[in-house]
């Protein structure tokens, strides 16, 4: 059914799910929801399957009305959604009828916000995925960003019994964090590895969906490493280096590189980058693949206990709906 | 580029929590791409859980894993009996697929630097590289980009020391011992040659690209008036 006609767009507005996994050998990189636990706990909000398709909003959010009844929740960067022009609180379920109106500002903290709606967002499956890659042009609506007029299908399920909100709402700051385990090229920066776990770097304004380029110290190579390396599959976190030793931090929309990667974030850290905005500083911190397995099971079990919780819990705080 | 060899056994990198890379040799050869190519096969025939896809590329081999249930010595361990115990699995009779290219102008903004660089004439490069027939090692980057093996070491020229954020689709490049096209417009840092007017990748062919890991690539120059009229027939 009919469920949002989008009054205004925002600056990048894409359909995402989790993401295309089939095809990354015909070169179809996986896209999806950069930040992952925005989007699976806005979908787990509205009583969704984790993978539902939602709206990525970046940057900022537009206007947008409302064509059925459904329950939406907003979660990622803080927009300030008001629904008719009154303020309605994220990281919760909100039941919407017909006619109403939700509008969405300027991000303040973090830049990627997630629009969920029950039964998801429904446009054609293209190769598996609802997910836009638009550099393609595959997938979403017609593989492009959203546009004032688009009208946008829910699938259809049940609305929920009583509202659902999350107790504990991440905060995304201007100083990041992200733990990295060295490789698959470390061995090529013997000489220059410690500048980065030793360095701030700042995230530049040519950073999007494929990869942040960041700013900062130098990474070269070792003199004696070689020039460059055949190209090799990437996979979402890899920091490239080019000759130039400028980091670029891979996302979702690349799969296969010829620049040396020097060291990669872990997979539980990657929704860090995805709220991390132009100007804003990154740290690395190095921890080797054992600890990084046991952090990436802790965060899986994290992700059930949110899972669970969510969908067993009365409302979450004591705050009237 | 130093001469291909094949390693006795893979080495394995790591690349994040996720993904482990298995490289079967170095340098460029059919023999150890053939090698990632059964290997791919075998996997996926397999089907190990934990295991969530398998990338093939020149010398390497990316499996994207499930670590809460799969360890990584159980991984490896169970890639490396894979690996000795790979008979000779079918691969499919290659295809030789022909792609026309205007080479230079405005298509080939690199085309003079690859021509002093390596201390030719322009006309020298086109002939070198056009002349070959190219085995296709591994379709990636971007849907339907191929990345080739066979080219001239005449015409070996290293990759932008910063990659353009813009390259335009149909774009033919050189990178270091490396050529290829962009079938859609993406950030490069290849050394730019000419251009196909050919749509290498359509998501509603059922076949979305055109040829695949194995099969062959022949280039061949076409004017200015040829490339416009089939990119018009293209276009229909």
């Amino acid at each position: 059914m009919e469920a949002i006609r989008i009054h205004a767009p925002g600056p990048y507005t894409t359909v995402q799910d989790l993401g295309r996994r089939h095809y990354f050998h015909l070169g179809v990189p996986v896209s999806g929801s950069l930040d992952d636990y925005a989007h699976r706990v806005a979908n787990w909000l509205v009583g969704n399957p984790g993978q539902c398709a939602v709206l990525e909003l970046s940057v900022a959010g537009g206007r947008m009305e409302m064509l059925c009844p459904a329950d939406i929740a907003v979660t990622g960067a803080m927009m300030n959604p008001r629904l008719n022009g009154i303020p309605i609180p994220t990281w919760s379920s909100i039941r919407v009828k017909a006619g109403d109106m939700l509008e969405l500002g300027m991000a303040e903290n973090g830049c990627r916000a997630y629009l969920a709606i029950t039964g998801g967002i429904d446009v054609p499956e293209i190769m598996g995925s609802r997910s836009t890659f638009v550099g393609s042009r595959l997938g979403g609506v017609q593989g492009r960003p959203l546009t004032t007029g688009d009208v946008l299908l829910r699938g259809d399920a049940p609305q929920l019994g009583r509202t659902r909100r999350l107790a504990w709402r991440p905060i995304y700051p201007d100083e990041t964090t992200l733990r990295v385990v060295p490789g698959p090229h470390d061995a090529f920066f013997r000489e220059r590895l410690g500048i980065l776990f030793e360095s701030d770097f700042t995230v530049s304004a040519n950073s999007n969906r494929m990869g942040y380029r960041l700013e900062g110290p130098e990474l070269l190579r070792d003199p004696d490493a070689p020039q460059s390396i055949l190209s090799v599959p990437v996979t979402p976190g890899n920091i490239q280096v080019p000759a130039d030793g400028r980091p670029i931090i891979l996302l979702r929309e690349q799969t296969v590189g010829g620049y040396t990667i020097v060291a990669t974030v872990i997979s539980p850290d990657l929704f860090r980058i995805a709220q991390a905005k132009p100007g804003d500083s990154i740290r690395f911190r190095r921890v080797e693949l054992e600890e990084a397995h046991r952090i990436a099971r802790d965060w899986a079990r994290f992700l059930r206990d949110v899972e669970e919780d969510l969908a067993r819990s009365p409302a979450g705080s004591a705050e009237g709906d | 580029m130093a001469s291909a060899r094949l390693y006795e056994r893979a080495q394995f990198r790591i690349s994040g929590d996720r993904c482990l890379l298995a490289e079967y040799g170095s340098g460029i050869s059919v023999e150890i791409n053939d090698k990632v190519r059964r290997m791919t096969a075998s996997i996926q025939r397999q089907r190990l859980p934990g295991i969530e896809g398998v990338v093939p590329s020149y010398t390497t081999l990316s499996v994207l894993y499930d670590p809460v249930t799969l360890d990584f010595s159980t991984l490896t361990g169970w890639l490396w009996e894979l690996e000795s115990g790979l008979d000779q699995t079918d691969l499919p009779e290659p295809r030789v697929v022909e792609i026309p290219v205007c080479y230079g102008g405005d298509f080939g903004p690199d085309i003079d630097f690859v021509a002093t660089h390596n201390r030719l004439r322009v006309p020298e490069v086109i002939e070198f590289h056009s002349g070959a027939t190219y085995h296709i090692y591994a379709v990636g980057f971007a849907p339907g980009f191929c990345y080739l093996g066979g080219l001239d070491s005449r015409v070996h020229t290293p990759r932008l020391p910063t990659p353009r954020t813009q390259v335009p689709a149909g774009s033919v490049g050189i990178a270091e011992a490396q050529t290829g096209v962009y079938p859609q417009p993406s950030p490069g840092g290849w050394r730019l040659i000419g251009r196909t007017p050919l749509r290498l990748f359509d998501p509603e062919r059922p076949e979305p690209v055109l040829y695949q890991a194995g099969d062959k690539i022949r280039f061949r120059p076409i004017s200015m008036d040829e490339f416009e009229d089939l990119s018009t027939r293209e276009d229909v």
